[in-house]
């Protein structure tokens, strides 16, 4: 008979014990929710405006992050300058405090009446209530899991092949374009899917910038809090559905 | 005079000086000749690799001059250059096809698509790795992908070619054969070449010239042969380790065995080279015995041990076989084997560890 290790027999049973509590909760969701009140929730307008502006909201902040997180990443990853460290873990402050506090932070420097709001405003952006205010809260939120992403994918690559790159005719952007880019692809992209992903399951900040126009994740909360849980599930259920679906992708993206 | 040399010289470097993370260049004046091939010989740290990337334009010089044919071109970028550079570890694109790793530099230059696959077959076909064209690089050994990776610096013409120890990634059975190889490549295209090693067998066998780096200083520059002979000082010396450096001629032969005549006295070793050669055998690869046993080892010479003196962290051995020999042993070996000058020994090495060129 084969040997079982008593190590991983014991780290198997204490394993087993947080994979349930974890999935539990998503195989119940599914048993609990009918079809048919999914297919209904997919009628419902609201849970249709409410999706849309989620998606599109949470769409604009990665395509932000990309743009503007993607030459940040860079310069992160092959240039040293005064206080970068510190800079760095500044960026990463929007991940380590509660979500309501972001959201009163994105209110306190971008609200019509501050000084940088009333320039906004100008140009017709207004934070307070609008979809531009979720795309800047999702944005706050979602953006330094993008720039950590990317840059972790520029400091992968090893500079040699720039260096070749450059001796061969190409110039600092071209080589950047043809040979950086396409290496760091698999951080970027996944980078931005979970950037994405992170943007669509925002609430706290949501709740205190933009409750209206209303985003999905609010609607659920409404949903429960006026009718109760069984009115919550097909939403949630559908949520759900989307999350799973990411994750399979950012499993098949890792292991291409 | 001074004229003729200038017009005769296509890349000089003047009192170039870097200092780069942990790497120093100081003071480097070099002059490498149109269709010279260059070797830059030093230890590993020596910034050989810095001093190259400073000639392709990867860094700049904190002071000093870089002439390319007649032009100045110590702070162009290195899209402007022109120069081949072949890394150390060949730095293949592994995103594109070896098919778009050679044509890379011409594409890049906007060259249309069918001159650049023109070019890139012709040039191939040359270096005889059309067999290679639509391989992933990820597929290739060392060898074809040091081949690939010469490919794509040459294709561009460039007026230099950079080859960062082009040989050290690759096994030493198939050194001699890629030696050959770069001789063949060179004789078809002749271009200037700047080879950078720590292994004064290929600074000879390669070699018009060579310069000796230590430090991030050149300390002598010369006929490779003449550096090994006489070099000017106890560094150079010790490193270049010219132990066991004899001439010889292939006298027979069975396949890949190759006897080879050292005036008297007879070697074998694994090489595909004929006539007049040199010999080398590294002092750490000779086994000292007592007895004449059976060991599979091709070559067993007998010799009196003449010297015994420390070279940390080894013992090393002067020991008369009908030429001198020099041989590397543990401190532990030695006391094993009870050795003392005088003794009567033999020497016992492998065919694989007589390097021909």
């Amino acid at each position: 008979m084969r040997r079982v290790e008593s190590l991983f027999l014991t780290f198997s049973i204490l394993g087993s014990i947080i994979v349930l509590i974890l999935l539990i909760p998503m195989i119940a969701a599914f048993l609990m929710t009918n079809p048919i009140q999914v297919g209904e929730a997919l009628m419902d307008l609201e849970v249709l405006n409410a999706l849309s502006t989620t998606f599109t909201a949470a769409a604009a902040a990665t395509v932000s992050a990309l743009l503007f997180g993607t030459p940040l990443a860079y310069i992160l990853a092959r240039r040293d300058f005064a206080l970068k460290n510190l800079l760095e873990s500044l960026l990463n402050v929007p991940l380590a405090i509660p979500h309501s506090v972001a959201g009163i932070l994105v209110l306190l420097a971008y609200h019509s009446r501050s000084s940088i709001g009333e320039i906004l405003s100008r140009i017709g952006i207004v934070v307070e209530d609008s979809f531009w205010g979720i795309v800047l809260a999702m944005l706050f939120v979602s953006a330094p899991i993008f720039i950590s992403s990317a840059r972790s994918g520029f400091s992968m690559i090893d500079e040699t092949f720039e260096h070749v790159a450059r001796t061969l005719g190409a110039g600092h952007f071209k080589t950047f374009f043809t040979i950086t880019i396409p290496l760091a692809s698999r951080s970027i992209i996944s980078g931005a899917i979970v950037t994405w992903a992170r943007a669509v399951s925002e609430v706290g900040a949501l709740l205190i910038v933009a409750p209206y126009p209303k985003s999905i994740a609010l609607l659920v909360i409404e949903r429960f809090e006026a009718f109760g849980l069984s009115a919550a599930i097909p939403i949630t259920a559908l949520l759900l559905l989307i999350g799973i679906v990411v994750v399979l992708i950012l499993n098949y993206i890792s292991r291409r | 005079m001074i004229d003729e040399m200038t017009s005769r010289s296509l890349l000089s470097l003047k009192s170039v000086s870097k200092s780069w993370k942990s790497f120093r260049i100081r003071d480097v004046s070099l002059e490498v000749r149109r269709g010279e091939y260059f070797v830059v010989m030093g230890p590993t740290g020596a910034g050989k690799t810095l001093l190259l990337q400073l000639i392709a334009g990867i860094h700049y010089p904190d002071s000093g001059k870089i002439i390319l044919d007649d032009v100045d071109v110590t702070y162009l970028p290195p899209e402007r250059r022109s120069i081949g550079y072949v890394p150390q570890n060949y730095a293949l694109f592994p995103h594109m096809s070896v098919k778009d790793n050679i044509g890379y530099g011409l594409r890049i230059r906007g060259h249309p698509r069918d001159e650049v696959e023109g070019r890139v077959r012709e040039l191939s076909d040359k270096l005889r790795i059309e067999h290679l064209l639509e391989r992933r690089v990820s597929t290739l050994s060392g060898g074809e992908q040091q081949r690939v990776a010469l490919a794509r610096a040459l294709i561009i013409e460039p007026k230099i070619l950079l080859l960062d120890e082009p040989l050290s990634a690759l096994d030493p059975e198939t050194r001699e054969e890629v030696r050959d190889y770069l001789k063949e490549v060179r004789r078809m295209l002749g271009f200037t070449a700047i080879h950078v090693t720590h292994d004064f067998i290929e600074a000879v066998d390669l070699g018009d010239r060579m310069a000796a780096m230590f430090n991030g200083e050149i300390l002598q520059v010369g006929e490779p042969m003449e550096i090994i002979m006489n070099p000017r000082n106890e560094l150079i010396a010790s490193f270049t380790g010219a132990k066991n450096l004899f001439k010889g001629e292939v006298v027979a032969r069975r396949g890949e065995l190759a006897e080879i005549d050292l005036g008297g006295m007879r070697v074998y070793a694994a090489t595909k080279r004929s006539g007049k050669v040199m010999v080398a055998i590294r002092p750490e690869n000779i086994v000292i015995l007592l007895e004449k046993a059976r060991i599979s080892a091709r070559n067993i010479l007998e010799g009196v041990i003449e010297e015994i003196s420390e070279k940390p962290p080894y013992v090393s051995l002067k020991i008369d076989a009908g030429l001198p020999f020099t041989v590397y042993l543990t401190r532990n070996a030695l006391e094993d084997l009870n050795l003392r000058v005088g003794k009567r020994v033999y020497l016992a090495f492998k065919a694989s560890a007589v390097s021909v060129f």
